[in-house]
């Protein structure tokens, strides 16, 4: 059974864009973003989500200079797809 | 039995639409801005793109670029942009609020080119408050031309022109410019914001919305000063230079609204939206059917090199008197030149005119040594009469010639013209008589031209009337001295 903590948000960053200036680390308050060791194509070390903890607060969207290096995503729903138990009983939610 | 949670999302925040998808500035790099990691441009550009779109003003909003690293606004923003001469982007935004009253008008700046070069725009666009948004760059230097000192720089600050630091003795103190335009009557909102931390630009955001929205609801002048990181300039790391920001920055330019009259304030009139571009020689009164001067064709033979002054006291209508003969030689298709001499004699003294009219190029409009004077009384004839050129004529307004004014070498047509004038119906029209007088003294302008010259200038058909009987005493009177003069020959 699966009863990880579903997060608030979810970031994405275009490697592309993102120049690695690294405020959006520094502004992240539950300190979900790193900077990354790989380099861009541009040559820049670029930042990247750690993959858990976002809570879609948008401080690092805004504080980004980039028009789109960062995207951020909200949870809207919480579901839970049942799978069918042989019996052809749902699950409960569980989360 | 097993279950998983599976979660949905929606986009909270994305790159805003009022930003181009692409950026076509070269061939290649289409993907990014072309400001350094960490730039303050970027995070400002971001949040006016943010208001842009929340306010659904993307269609009529016109953006005005200033020069400085900020330059190319019109390749990120998709909206209507313009790029200003340095520093006079308030200045552009003003013409273009007031011949677009619709549209949301935004004047983006940065320090050097609002606070040094462009001082006098702001100020008076502030002084007008005019219905714009101002959004003011400060970051101390001037970041796109290598780090000269600018008039925010701080005190201390190196800079590639202070480089032993900011010395107010020599470079004078920061200037604050919220402060000093929130002295002004007319601003309805100014605040100082920063990107100093987390807490500052979220602040930040939201009042760069404040100021377009103010504008949206027609309230008058707002301008968003930002304190700015420049890592590049700086020679900072960006979470460093954000931490200056915060820390030095700061000190020097607190953080705060400096005027806010938002509540009260009630929407301006727009201004009456300018003619059109075709409507404007109607307005000028030289519209179509009049033949101006680009086709016009030399009109006379006649040996024409006149340099007129005329002379005399405000409102005895000296300048129109050097005007229809101006406009008569234009429509005669010669080269001319009429230069009203102004100044404090405006007021209740003499004043005077230039004119010249011939078939060569002018090089100069002034005339210091006239071959016909026009004094309209005698002051005005004292003051010129020893520059008129040996053999020219000196036209004079009264009952006798002062003989301390007489010359050998000049002739000298004196008569009471506004008595003559009175005569006729109105004593404001010796200034007529007297231009009759020396168009037959100086033959050559075709009686066409002086009648179409008459009528552009003079509005009222009464008065054209009443000219035109004075333009015909006044060739009688210089006929009769002429004979005169040909007799003594
Ligand atoms: C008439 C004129 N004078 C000088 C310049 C050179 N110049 C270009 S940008 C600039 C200063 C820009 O500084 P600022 O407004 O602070 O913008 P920043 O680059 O810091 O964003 C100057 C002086 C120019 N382009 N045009
Ligand atoms: S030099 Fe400074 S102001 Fe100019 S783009 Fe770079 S960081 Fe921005």
């Amino acid at each position: 059974m699966n009863a990880e903590r579903q997060d608030r948000g979810l970031l994405r960053v275009n490697e592309e864009e993102c120049k690695g200036c690294g405020l959006c680390v520094e502004a992240c308050p539950p300190k979900a973003i790193a900077m990354g060791e790989r380099m861009n194509h541009y040559g820049y070390r670029t930042a990247m989500y750690k993959g858990s903890g976002c809570t879609a607060c948008g401080i690092c969207f805004l504080v980004c200079p980039e028009p789109g290096a960062i995207t951020v995503l909200r949870t809207v729903k919480r579901m839970v797809a049942a799978l069918q138990t042989e019996t052809g009983v749902a699950a409960c939610a569980s989360n | 039995m097993s279950s998983e949670s599976i979660a949905e999302y929606e986009v909270a925040y994305a790159k805003p639409k009022a930003f181009y998808e692409r950026y076509e500035r070269k061939e290649e790099l289409q993907h990014a801005t072309h400001y350094c990691p960490g730039c303050g441009h970027g995070t400002v550009h971001k949040m006016l793109a943010r208001a842009i779109d929340d306010l659904g003003i993307k269609d009529r909003t016109i953006l005005v670029g200033p020069v400085g690293c900020s330059v190319f606004t019109y390749y990120y923003f998709d909206v209507g942009n313009v790029q200003a001469a340095h520093g006079r982007a308030s200045a552009v935004a003003t013409a273009m609020k007031r011949s677009h009253p619709g549209s949301v008008v935004v004047s983006y700046q940065g320090d050097g080119d609002l606070s040094a070069i462009g001082s006098a725009e702001i100020l008076h666009a502030a002084n007008r408050g005019e219905n714009i948004t101002v959004i003011f760059v400060n970051n101390a230097v001037y970041s796109m031309t290598g780090g000269q000192a600018a008039p925010t720089t701080l005190i201390g600050q190196k800079t590639t022109t202070t480089p032993d630091g900011r010395n107010p003795l020599n470079e004078g103190y920061p200037l604050r410019v919220s402060e000093l335009l929130a002295t002004l009557e007319a601003p309805v909102y100014i605040e100082r914001v920063g990107l100093g931390d987390n807490k500052q630009v979220a602040h930040a955001d939201r009042a760069i919305r404040r100021a377009m929205e103010n504008q949206v609801r027609g309230l008058g002048f707002s301008l968003i000063e930002v304190l700015s990181p420049c890592p590049t300039i700086w020679k900072m790391k960006p979470v460093d230079a954000q931490r200056w920001v915060r820390e030095e920055m700061e000190k020097t330019f607190p953080l705060g609204v400096y005027r806010d009259r938002t509540k009260d304030a009630t929407p301006r009139p727009m201004p009456k939206t300018a003619p059109a571009l075709e409507a404007l020689p109607g307005i000028l009164g030289i519209d179509g059917d009049e033949d101006l001067a680009e086709d016009a064709v030399c009109a006379t033979d006649a040996a024409i090199d006149l340099r007129v002054r005329v002379a005399g006291f405000g409102g005895q209508g000296v300048l129109l008197l050097g005007e229809v003969l101006a406009e008569a030689g234009l429509d005669a298709g010669l080269e001319v030149s009429w230069l009203p001499s102004y100044g404090p004699e405006m007021r209740s003294g003499t004043s005077n005119c230039h004119v010249r009219l011939a078939h060569e190029p002018i090089d100069s409009p002034l005339v210091t040594a006239p071959n016909v004077l026009i004094a309209m009384n005698e002051p005005s004839l004292r003051k010129f009469d020893a520059n008129v050129q040996p053999g020219g004529w000196v036209i004079y307004n009264g009952e006798e010639f002062p003989p301390d004014c007489a010359r050998q070498d000049v002739h000298v047509l004196a008569r009471p013209f506004t008595q003559i004038a009175d005569a006729l119906g109105d004593a404001r029209a010796a200034n007529m008589v007297m231009l009759g007088a020396l168009l037959e003294m100086t033959p050559g302008l075709p009686q066409a031209s002086i009648d179409a010259a008459l009528r552009r200038l003079v509005k009222n058909p009464k008065w054209v009337e009443l000219d035109e009987c004075a333009l015909t005493r006044g060739r009688e009177l210089a006929r009769e001295v002429l004979q005169e003069v040909l007799q003594e020959v």
